[in-house]
Protein backbone atom coordinates (compact mmCIF):
# COMPACT_ATOMS: atom_id res chain seq x y z
CA UNK A 1 0.00 0.00 0.00
CA UNK A 2 0.97 3.57 -0.88
CA UNK A 3 0.55 6.79 0.55
CA UNK A 4 -1.68 7.67 -2.02
CA UNK A 5 -4.01 4.13 -1.14
CA UNK A 6 -3.72 4.20 2.38
CA UNK A 7 -5.62 7.80 2.69
CA UNK A 8 -8.55 6.21 0.34
CA UNK A 9 -11.58 6.03 2.72
CA UNK A 10 -13.80 3.78 2.59
CA UNK A 11 -17.48 4.74 1.10
CA UNK A 12 -19.94 2.03 2.82
CA UNK A 13 -22.46 1.11 0.43
CA UNK A 14 -26.32 0.87 1.70
CA UNK A 15 -29.21 -1.50 0.23
CA UNK A 16 -31.83 0.39 -1.72
CA UNK A 17 -34.78 2.23 0.24
CA UNK A 18 -38.24 2.43 -1.42
CA UNK A 19 -38.28 6.34 -0.08
CA UNK A 20 -35.96 8.88 0.73
CA UNK A 21 -36.15 12.74 1.99
CA UNK A 22 -33.96 13.98 -0.74
CA UNK A 23 -32.70 11.68 -4.00
CA UNK A 24 -29.98 13.42 -5.75
CA UNK A 25 -29.79 12.77 -8.93
CA UNK A 26 -26.67 12.52 -10.41
CA UNK A 27 -23.03 10.68 -8.19
CA UNK A 28 -20.57 13.87 -9.65
CA UNK A 29 -18.92 16.02 -7.38
CA UNK A 30 -22.08 18.36 -7.27
CA UNK A 31 -24.32 15.80 -6.16
CA UNK A 32 -21.77 13.93 -3.92
CA UNK A 33 -20.82 17.50 -2.29
CA UNK A 34 -24.63 18.36 -1.80
CA UNK A 35 -25.14 14.84 -0.33
CA UNK A 36 -21.79 15.25 2.25
CA UNK A 37 -22.85 18.85 3.22
CA UNK A 38 -26.87 17.67 4.00
CA UNK A 39 -25.29 14.48 6.16
CA UNK A 40 -22.68 16.86 8.02
CA UNK A 41 -23.99 20.18 8.41
CA UNK A 42 -27.69 19.84 8.17
CA UNK A 43 -28.26 15.81 10.35
CA UNK A 44 -29.92 15.26 6.79
CA UNK A 45 -29.26 11.49 5.98
CA UNK A 46 -32.27 10.35 4.63
CA UNK A 47 -30.63 10.89 1.05
CA UNK A 48 -29.53 9.14 -1.82
CA UNK A 49 -27.52 10.06 -4.64
CA UNK A 50 -28.31 8.09 -7.46
CA UNK A 51 -25.36 7.44 -10.12
CA UNK A 52 -26.24 6.29 -13.79
CA UNK A 53 -23.04 4.43 -13.98
CA UNK A 54 -19.98 4.74 -11.61
CA UNK A 55 -19.64 8.02 -9.64
CA UNK A 56 -17.59 10.75 -11.19
CA UNK A 57 -17.69 8.81 -14.26
CA UNK A 58 -19.50 11.90 -16.25
CA UNK A 59 -17.74 15.37 -16.02
CA UNK A 60 -16.16 14.77 -12.34
CA UNK A 61 -13.64 12.15 -14.14
CA UNK A 62 -13.65 14.20 -16.99
CA UNK A 63 -12.56 17.98 -16.15
CA UNK A 64 -8.89 19.61 -16.14
CA UNK A 65 -9.04 19.88 -12.19
CA UNK A 66 -8.39 23.24 -11.90
CA UNK A 67 -9.53 25.11 -9.14
CA UNK A 68 -9.18 29.49 -9.13
CA UNK A 69 -11.76 32.51 -8.85
CA UNK A 70 -10.68 35.23 -11.33
CA UNK A 71 -14.42 35.29 -12.79
CA UNK A 72 -15.71 38.39 -14.26
CA UNK A 73 -18.49 39.56 -12.37
CA UNK A 74 -18.63 40.01 -8.36
CA UNK A 75 -20.91 37.94 -8.00
CA UNK A 76 -19.29 34.83 -9.47
CA UNK A 77 -15.35 35.92 -8.01
CA UNK A 78 -17.18 35.65 -4.32
CA UNK A 79 -18.80 32.39 -5.01
CA UNK A 80 -16.17 30.80 -6.83
CA UNK A 81 -13.48 32.24 -3.77
CA UNK A 82 -15.58 30.55 -1.22
CA UNK A 83 -15.48 27.86 -3.11
CA UNK A 84 -11.80 28.20 -3.29
CA UNK A 85 -11.05 28.72 0.28
CA UNK A 86 -13.21 25.51 0.78
CA UNK A 87 -10.94 23.24 -1.29
CA UNK A 88 -8.31 24.61 0.99
CA UNK A 89 -9.88 22.74 4.15
CA UNK A 90 -11.48 20.15 2.62
CA UNK A 91 -8.70 17.46 3.16
CA UNK A 92 -8.80 18.57 7.17
CA UNK A 93 -12.55 18.74 6.45
CA UNK A 94 -13.20 14.73 5.18
CA UNK A 95 -9.89 13.27 6.13
CA UNK A 96 -9.18 12.29 2.69
CA UNK A 97 -6.17 13.53 0.80
CA UNK A 98 -7.26 15.31 -2.71
CA UNK A 99 -4.08 15.83 -3.98
CA UNK A 100 -4.72 19.72 -3.30
CA UNK A 101 -1.55 21.90 -4.91
CA UNK A 102 -1.66 25.80 -4.77
CA UNK A 103 0.07 26.45 -8.41
CA UNK A 104 -1.24 29.93 -9.57
CA UNK A 105 -2.63 30.55 -12.27
CA UNK A 106 -1.27 33.18 -14.77
CA UNK A 107 -3.60 34.48 -17.92
CA UNK A 108 -1.28 35.70 -20.47
CA UNK A 109 -2.65 38.61 -22.74
CA UNK A 110 -0.93 39.17 -26.21
CA UNK A 111 -3.09 42.36 -27.23
CA UNK A 112 -3.30 45.62 -25.82
CA UNK A 113 -7.31 44.60 -25.42
CA UNK A 114 -6.43 41.73 -23.57
CA UNK A 115 -3.73 43.74 -21.22
CA UNK A 116 -6.73 46.17 -20.66
CA UNK A 117 -9.40 42.73 -20.04
CA UNK A 118 -6.61 41.85 -17.47
CA UNK A 119 -6.27 45.12 -15.83
CA UNK A 120 -9.92 45.30 -14.92
CA UNK A 121 -10.09 41.36 -14.00
CA UNK A 122 -7.27 41.78 -11.10
CA UNK A 123 -8.71 45.46 -10.18
CA UNK A 124 -12.03 43.09 -9.79
CA UNK A 125 -10.80 39.89 -8.41
CA UNK A 126 -9.04 41.71 -5.92
CA UNK A 127 -11.48 43.70 -4.46
CA UNK A 128 -13.99 40.69 -4.20
CA UNK A 129 -11.23 38.80 -2.29
CA UNK A 130 -9.45 36.49 -5.13
CA UNK A 131 -6.11 37.78 -4.81
CA UNK A 132 -5.18 38.67 -8.64
CA UNK A 133 -2.12 40.88 -10.11
CA UNK A 134 -0.60 42.22 -13.04
CA UNK A 135 2.94 40.59 -14.04
CA UNK A 136 4.90 42.33 -16.63
CA UNK A 137 6.80 39.85 -19.36
CA UNK A 138 9.97 39.48 -17.44
CA UNK A 139 8.22 38.54 -14.05
CA UNK A 140 6.16 35.70 -16.23
CA UNK A 141 9.62 34.38 -17.96
CA UNK A 142 10.41 34.05 -13.95
CA UNK A 143 6.84 32.08 -13.35
CA UNK A 144 6.65 30.03 -16.68
CA UNK A 145 9.29 27.60 -17.49
CA UNK A 146 9.67 27.03 -21.32
CA UNK A 147 7.76 30.40 -22.34
CA UNK A 148 8.28 31.28 -25.55
CA UNK A 149 7.39 35.41 -25.12
CA UNK A 150 7.41 36.35 -28.81
CA UNK A 151 4.49 33.51 -29.11
CA UNK A 152 5.52 32.38 -31.93
CA UNK A 153 5.54 35.54 -33.71
CA UNK A 154 1.72 36.03 -33.41
CA UNK A 155 1.11 35.69 -29.78
CA UNK A 156 3.68 38.09 -28.30
CA UNK A 157 3.34 38.24 -24.18
CA UNK A 158 2.41 41.46 -23.20
CA UNK A 159 2.17 40.73 -19.59
CA UNK A 160 -0.67 38.71 -17.84
CA UNK A 161 -2.66 38.96 -14.81
CA UNK A 162 -1.39 36.24 -11.94
CA UNK A 163 -3.85 34.64 -9.60
CA UNK A 164 -1.94 33.36 -7.01
CA UNK A 165 -4.28 31.30 -4.81
CA UNK A 166 -5.48 29.06 -7.67
CA UNK A 167 -4.91 25.30 -7.55
CA UNK A 168 -5.60 21.97 -8.72
CA UNK A 169 -6.85 18.74 -6.99
CA UNK A 170 -7.26 15.02 -7.73
CA UNK A 171 -10.85 15.54 -9.50
CA UNK A 172 -11.86 11.29 -8.75
CA UNK A 173 -10.18 11.66 -4.84
CA UNK A 174 -12.44 14.73 -4.23
CA UNK A 175 -15.56 12.74 -5.50
CA UNK A 176 -14.50 10.25 -3.23
CA UNK A 177 -13.72 12.10 -0.21
CA UNK A 178 -17.46 13.56 -0.23
CA UNK A 179 -19.07 10.04 -1.07
CA UNK A 180 -17.12 8.26 1.92
CA UNK A 181 -17.54 11.18 4.39
CA UNK A 182 -21.90 11.28 3.23
CA UNK A 183 -21.74 7.14 3.49
CA UNK A 184 -20.10 6.93 6.79
CA UNK A 185 -22.96 9.46 7.66
CA UNK A 186 -25.56 7.32 6.21
CA UNK A 187 -26.27 8.86 3.27
CA UNK A 188 -27.14 6.03 0.41
CA UNK A 189 -24.87 6.08 -3.15
CA UNK A 190 -26.69 3.94 -5.06
CA UNK A 191 -24.49 3.28 -8.63
CA UNK A 192 -25.44 1.49 -12.00
CA UNK A 193 -28.97 3.24 -10.98
CA UNK A 194 -29.84 5.34 -13.90
CA UNK A 195 -33.38 7.53 -13.34
CA UNK A 196 -35.74 7.25 -16.57
CA UNK A 197 -38.37 9.49 -15.16
CA UNK A 198 -39.80 11.46 -12.58
CA UNK A 199 -42.78 11.00 -10.56
CA UNK A 200 -45.33 13.64 -10.63
CA UNK A 201 -48.32 14.26 -8.20
CA UNK A 202 -50.49 17.23 -9.08
CA UNK A 203 -47.80 18.91 -10.51
CA UNK A 204 -44.96 18.10 -8.14
CA UNK A 205 -42.16 15.63 -8.15
CA UNK A 206 -42.27 12.92 -5.45
CA UNK A 207 -40.07 10.68 -7.00
CA UNK A 208 -37.74 9.17 -9.64
CA UNK A 209 -38.47 6.67 -11.86
CA UNK A 210 -35.75 3.58 -12.08
CA UNK A 211 -35.45 0.20 -13.70
CA UNK A 212 -36.00 -1.49 -10.21
CA UNK A 213 -39.43 0.42 -9.54
CA UNK A 214 -40.01 4.09 -8.84
CA UNK A 215 -37.99 5.89 -5.45
CA UNK A 216 -40.15 8.39 -3.34
CA UNK A 217 -38.38 11.24 -2.47
CA UNK A 218 -39.50 14.45 -0.63
CA UNK A 219 -37.20 16.40 -2.59
CA UNK A 220 -35.44 15.87 -5.74
CA UNK A 221 -32.19 17.31 -6.69
CA UNK A 222 -30.77 16.77 -10.69
CA UNK A 223 -27.43 17.37 -10.38
CA UNK A 224 -26.91 15.67 -14.09
CA UNK A 225 -24.14 16.71 -16.32
CA UNK A 226 -24.53 16.65 -19.43
CA UNK A 227 -27.86 15.46 -20.01
CA UNK A 228 -29.73 17.73 -17.77
CA UNK A 229 -32.14 19.17 -20.51
CA UNK A 230 -33.94 15.29 -20.58
CA UNK A 231 -34.14 15.47 -17.16
CA UNK A 232 -35.84 19.11 -16.38
CA UNK A 233 -38.36 18.04 -19.32
CA UNK A 234 -38.95 15.38 -17.23
CA UNK A 235 -40.51 17.88 -14.38
CA UNK A 236 -41.70 20.14 -17.38
CA UNK A 237 -38.98 22.37 -16.76
CA UNK A 238 -37.27 23.94 -19.90
CA UNK A 239 -33.58 25.12 -19.32
CA UNK A 240 -31.54 27.94 -21.48
CA UNK A 241 -29.05 24.94 -21.48
CA UNK A 242 -26.80 23.49 -24.32
CA UNK A 243 -24.80 20.29 -24.16
CA UNK A 244 -21.84 21.13 -26.00
CA UNK A 245 -18.52 18.68 -25.86
CA UNK A 246 -15.71 19.69 -24.28
CA UNK A 247 -11.80 17.97 -25.20
CA UNK A 248 -8.85 17.41 -23.24
CA UNK A 249 -5.60 15.54 -23.77
CA UNK A 250 -2.52 14.69 -21.67
CA UNK A 251 1.12 14.41 -22.68
CA UNK A 252 3.91 12.12 -22.10
CA UNK A 253 5.84 12.91 -18.81
CA UNK A 254 7.44 16.38 -18.88
CA UNK A 255 11.07 15.67 -16.79
CA UNK A 256 11.97 19.29 -16.20
CA UNK A 257 9.01 20.11 -14.15
CA UNK A 258 5.98 22.49 -14.96
CA UNK A 259 4.95 24.97 -11.74
CA UNK A 260 2.26 27.07 -12.51
CA UNK A 261 -1.11 26.62 -14.21
CA UNK A 262 -1.01 28.76 -17.60
CA UNK A 263 -3.92 30.07 -19.85
CA UNK A 264 -4.95 32.42 -22.44
CA UNK A 265 -8.08 33.80 -23.46
CA UNK A 266 -6.94 34.64 -27.02
CA UNK A 267 -5.59 31.00 -27.46
CA UNK A 268 -8.14 29.44 -25.72
CA UNK A 269 -6.08 26.97 -24.15
CA UNK A 270 -5.15 26.05 -20.95
CA UNK A 271 -1.87 23.90 -19.82
CA UNK A 272 -0.53 22.79 -16.30
CA UNK A 273 1.29 19.54 -15.13
CA UNK A 274 -0.45 16.23 -13.29
CA UNK A 275 0.80 14.89 -10.54
CA UNK A 276 1.94 12.24 -12.58
CA UNK A 277 4.28 14.71 -14.61
CA UNK A 278 1.80 14.75 -17.96
CA UNK A 279 1.33 17.80 -19.36
CA UNK A 280 -3.03 18.47 -19.06
CA UNK A 281 -4.16 20.40 -22.09
CA UNK A 282 -7.44 21.42 -22.38
CA UNK A 283 -9.41 23.89 -24.67
CA UNK A 284 -12.69 26.09 -25.45
CA UNK A 285 -15.66 23.91 -26.20
CA UNK A 286 -17.14 22.50 -29.38
CA UNK A 287 -18.99 25.36 -30.86
CA UNK A 288 -21.90 23.14 -32.38
CA UNK A 289 -23.73 21.32 -29.51
CA UNK A 290 -23.57 17.45 -29.43
CA UNK A 291 -23.46 14.60 -27.16
CA UNK A 292 -20.43 13.16 -28.57
CA UNK A 293 -17.70 12.16 -26.29
CA UNK A 294 -15.58 11.22 -29.21
CA UNK A 295 -12.04 13.43 -29.44
CA UNK A 296 -11.40 14.59 -33.24
CA UNK A 297 -8.43 14.66 -34.75
CA UNK A 298 -9.28 18.20 -35.67
CA UNK A 299 -9.86 19.73 -32.18
CA UNK A 300 -6.26 17.59 -30.77
CA UNK A 301 -4.71 19.36 -33.70
CA UNK A 302 -6.18 22.95 -33.07
CA UNK A 303 -5.28 22.71 -29.44
CA UNK A 304 -2.04 21.50 -29.94
CA UNK A 305 -1.11 24.15 -32.63
CA UNK A 306 -2.13 27.21 -30.13
CA UNK A 307 -0.77 25.78 -26.70
CA UNK A 308 2.82 25.15 -28.56
CA UNK A 309 3.03 28.93 -29.58
CA UNK A 310 3.30 29.68 -26.22
CA UNK A 311 5.31 26.84 -24.67
CA UNK A 312 7.18 25.24 -27.80
CA UNK A 313 8.83 22.77 -25.84
CA UNK A 314 5.53 21.13 -25.83
CA UNK A 315 6.17 20.13 -29.91
CA UNK A 316 8.46 17.50 -28.55
CA UNK A 317 6.05 15.59 -26.33
CA UNK A 318 3.57 13.04 -27.68
CA UNK A 319 -0.33 12.68 -26.74
CA UNK A 320 -0.55 9.55 -24.58
CA UNK A 321 -4.53 10.12 -24.13
CA UNK A 322 -7.23 12.02 -24.89
CA UNK A 323 -11.03 12.31 -23.82
CA UNK A 324 -13.95 14.83 -23.80
CA UNK A 325 -16.79 15.69 -21.44
CA UNK A 326 -20.15 16.83 -22.26
CA UNK A 327 -20.62 20.41 -20.99
CA UNK A 328 -23.97 21.90 -19.74
CA UNK A 329 -23.38 25.51 -20.86
CA UNK A 330 -26.24 28.10 -19.75
CA UNK A 331 -27.35 30.94 -22.15
CA UNK A 332 -25.22 33.70 -20.10
CA UNK A 333 -22.25 31.18 -19.22
CA UNK A 334 -23.19 31.06 -15.29
CA UNK A 335 -24.35 28.14 -13.72
CA UNK A 336 -28.31 27.49 -12.79
CA UNK A 337 -28.85 26.79 -8.79
CA UNK A 338 -31.84 26.35 -6.72
CA UNK A 339 -35.69 26.32 -7.50
CA UNK A 340 -37.11 25.54 -11.29
CA UNK A 341 -40.93 26.94 -10.43
CA UNK A 342 -41.99 23.24 -9.98
CA UNK A 343 -42.27 21.95 -6.12
CA UNK A 344 -40.22 19.30 -5.25
CA UNK A 345 -37.75 19.70 -8.28
CA UNK A 346 -34.18 21.67 -7.69
CA UNK A 347 -31.65 21.88 -10.17
CA UNK A 348 -28.13 22.76 -9.78
CA UNK A 349 -26.90 23.01 -13.37
CA UNK A 350 -24.97 24.83 -16.26
CA UNK A 351 -21.58 23.75 -14.72
CA UNK A 352 -20.20 24.16 -18.26
CA UNK A 353 -16.50 24.25 -18.09
CA UNK A 354 -16.57 25.79 -14.61
CA UNK A 355 -18.00 22.58 -12.27
CA UNK A 356 -15.17 21.14 -10.69
CA UNK A 357 -14.00 24.08 -8.77
CA UNK A 358 -17.44 25.05 -7.85
CA UNK A 359 -17.85 21.28 -5.93
CA UNK A 360 -17.52 22.24 -2.38
CA UNK A 361 -19.58 25.85 -2.42
CA UNK A 362 -22.34 24.31 -5.34
CA UNK A 363 -22.67 21.79 -2.56
CA UNK A 364 -22.50 23.71 0.53
CA UNK A 365 -24.87 26.13 -0.66
CA UNK A 366 -27.58 23.32 -2.35
CA UNK A 367 -27.44 21.43 0.72
CA UNK A 368 -28.58 24.63 3.07
CA UNK A 369 -31.12 25.28 0.20
CA UNK A 370 -32.69 21.96 0.82
CA UNK A 371 -32.38 22.56 4.59
CA UNK A 372 -33.53 25.77 4.91
CA UNK A 373 -35.93 26.50 1.97
CA UNK A 374 -34.12 29.43 0.87
CA UNK A 375 -31.10 30.07 -1.36
CA UNK A 376 -28.05 31.76 0.61
CA UNK A 377 -27.08 34.82 -0.51
CA UNK A 378 -23.76 33.78 -2.00
CA UNK A 379 -26.05 31.46 -4.58
CA UNK A 380 -29.43 33.64 -4.74
CA UNK A 381 -28.34 35.59 -8.13
CA UNK A 382 -27.92 32.23 -9.88
CA UNK A 383 -31.55 30.75 -9.68
CA UNK A 384 -33.17 29.82 -12.95
CA UNK A 385 -35.74 32.77 -12.86
CA UNK A 386 -32.94 35.24 -13.23
CA UNK A 387 -33.51 35.28 -17.29
CA UNK A 388 -37.07 35.72 -16.14
CA UNK A 389 -36.03 38.81 -14.27
CA UNK A 390 -33.95 39.87 -17.07
CA UNK A 391 -30.81 39.84 -14.13
CA UNK A 392 -28.71 37.92 -16.54
CA UNK A 393 -25.01 36.85 -15.33
CA UNK A 394 -23.45 37.47 -18.61
CA UNK A 395 -19.54 36.00 -17.36
CA UNK A 396 -17.29 34.42 -20.06
CA UNK A 397 -14.44 34.57 -17.45
CA UNK A 398 -13.49 31.06 -18.80
CA UNK A 399 -10.40 30.50 -21.23
CA UNK A 400 -13.06 27.98 -23.17
CA UNK A 401 -15.74 30.38 -23.82
CA UNK A 402 -15.39 34.36 -25.58
CA UNK B 1 -18.30 16.65 -37.23
CA UNK B 2 -14.92 18.19 -39.03
CA UNK B 3 -16.28 18.77 -42.64
CA UNK B 4 -19.53 20.58 -43.60
CA UNK B 5 -20.86 20.01 -47.51
CA UNK B 6 -21.61 23.39 -48.77
CA UNK B 7 -23.71 23.29 -51.34
CA UNK B 8 -22.01 26.51 -53.28
CA UNK B 9 -18.51 25.59 -52.06
CA UNK B 10 -18.25 21.67 -51.75
CA UNK B 11 -17.16 20.15 -48.70
CA UNK B 12 -15.21 22.43 -46.26
CA UNK B 13 -13.28 22.22 -42.89
CA UNK B 14 -15.49 22.78 -39.62
CA UNK B 15 -13.53 26.16 -38.91
CA UNK B 16 -14.88 27.95 -41.99
CA UNK B 17 -17.85 28.16 -40.57
CA UNK B 18 -19.63 29.91 -37.83
CA UNK B 19 -22.51 27.82 -35.79
CA UNK B 20 -25.58 30.00 -35.51
CA UNK B 21 -27.72 28.10 -33.02
CA UNK B 22 -30.64 25.50 -33.56
CA UNK B 23 -33.86 26.57 -35.49
CA UNK B 24 -36.86 26.27 -33.93
CA UNK B 25 -40.29 27.18 -33.09
CA UNK B 26 -41.64 27.58 -29.89
CA UNK B 27 -43.80 24.79 -28.86
CA UNK B 28 -47.38 24.85 -29.72
CA UNK B 29 -48.68 23.92 -26.07
CA UNK B 30 -46.93 27.07 -24.70
CA UNK B 31 -50.15 29.50 -24.99
CA UNK B 32 -49.24 32.42 -23.19
CA UNK B 33 -47.67 35.39 -25.80
CA UNK B 34 -45.15 36.03 -22.86
CA UNK B 35 -44.20 32.63 -22.11
CA UNK B 36 -43.88 32.18 -25.94
CA UNK B 37 -41.42 35.15 -26.18
CA UNK B 38 -38.97 34.04 -23.34
CA UNK B 39 -39.24 30.34 -25.10
CA UNK B 40 -38.10 31.97 -28.24
CA UNK B 41 -35.37 34.10 -26.60
CA UNK B 42 -33.94 31.47 -23.90
CA UNK B 43 -34.90 28.26 -24.24
CA UNK B 44 -32.87 25.38 -26.12
CA UNK B 45 -34.30 21.72 -27.61
CA UNK B 46 -30.80 20.74 -27.04
CA UNK B 47 -31.69 17.46 -28.34
CA UNK B 48 -29.97 14.16 -27.99
CA UNK B 49 -30.91 13.54 -30.95
CA UNK B 50 -31.43 14.97 -34.68
CA UNK B 51 -31.55 18.43 -34.77
CA UNK B 52 -32.12 21.27 -37.60
CA UNK B 53 -29.89 24.61 -37.10
CA UNK B 54 -28.15 27.21 -39.07
CA UNK B 55 -24.47 27.36 -40.03
CA UNK B 56 -23.22 30.69 -41.42
CA UNK B 57 -19.92 29.90 -44.23
CA UNK B 58 -18.00 32.57 -42.77
CA UNK B 59 -15.15 32.19 -44.68
CA UNK B 60 -16.34 30.72 -47.93
CA UNK B 61 -19.31 32.20 -49.80
CA UNK B 62 -20.72 34.16 -46.81
CA UNK B 63 -24.27 32.83 -46.74
CA UNK B 64 -26.54 30.96 -44.53
CA UNK B 65 -27.01 26.91 -44.75
CA UNK B 66 -29.60 25.11 -43.42
CA UNK B 67 -28.25 21.72 -41.87
CA UNK B 68 -29.78 18.49 -40.23
CA UNK B 69 -27.76 16.97 -37.96
CA UNK B 70 -27.63 14.44 -35.47
CA UNK B 71 -26.71 15.73 -32.59
CA UNK B 72 -26.13 12.65 -30.28
CA UNK B 73 -23.26 11.49 -32.78
CA UNK B 74 -22.42 15.12 -33.99
CA UNK B 75 -22.72 13.44 -37.44
CA UNK B 76 -24.78 15.72 -40.62
CA UNK B 77 -27.50 14.11 -42.07
CA UNK B 78 -28.83 16.93 -44.74
CA UNK B 79 -27.34 20.05 -45.78
CA UNK B 80 -30.08 22.27 -47.26
CA UNK B 81 -29.26 24.91 -49.42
Amino acid sequence: MSEYTDTLLPIRWHERRSSYDVVIVGGGGHGLSTAYYLAARHGITNVAVLEAAYIASGNTGRNTTIIRANYGIPEAVRFYQHSLELYKGLEAETGAAILHQTKGIIWLAHTEMAMRTERARCLLNTACGAQTFMRTPAEIRELVPGLDETGGGRYPVLGGSHHVEAATARHDRVAWAYAAGATQRGVHVLQHTPVRGLVREGGRVVGVETDDGPIAAGVVLSAVGGRVTAMAAHAGVRLPIRTHPLHAFVTNDYAQGFPPIVSSTELMSYVSQTERGQMLIGAEFDSQPSYSRQSSFAALRSYAHKISQILPFLRDMRILRTWAGICDISADYSPIMGFTGVDGFLVTTGWGTWGFKAIPAGGEAMAELIATGRPPALIAPFALDRFRRDHVLADQGSAGTR
Amino acid sequence: MVWLACPRCGRRPLEEFTFGGERRRVPDWIGDPDERDFDEVWIFENPDGVTTERWFHTFGCRRWLTVRRDASVDRVLEVLP
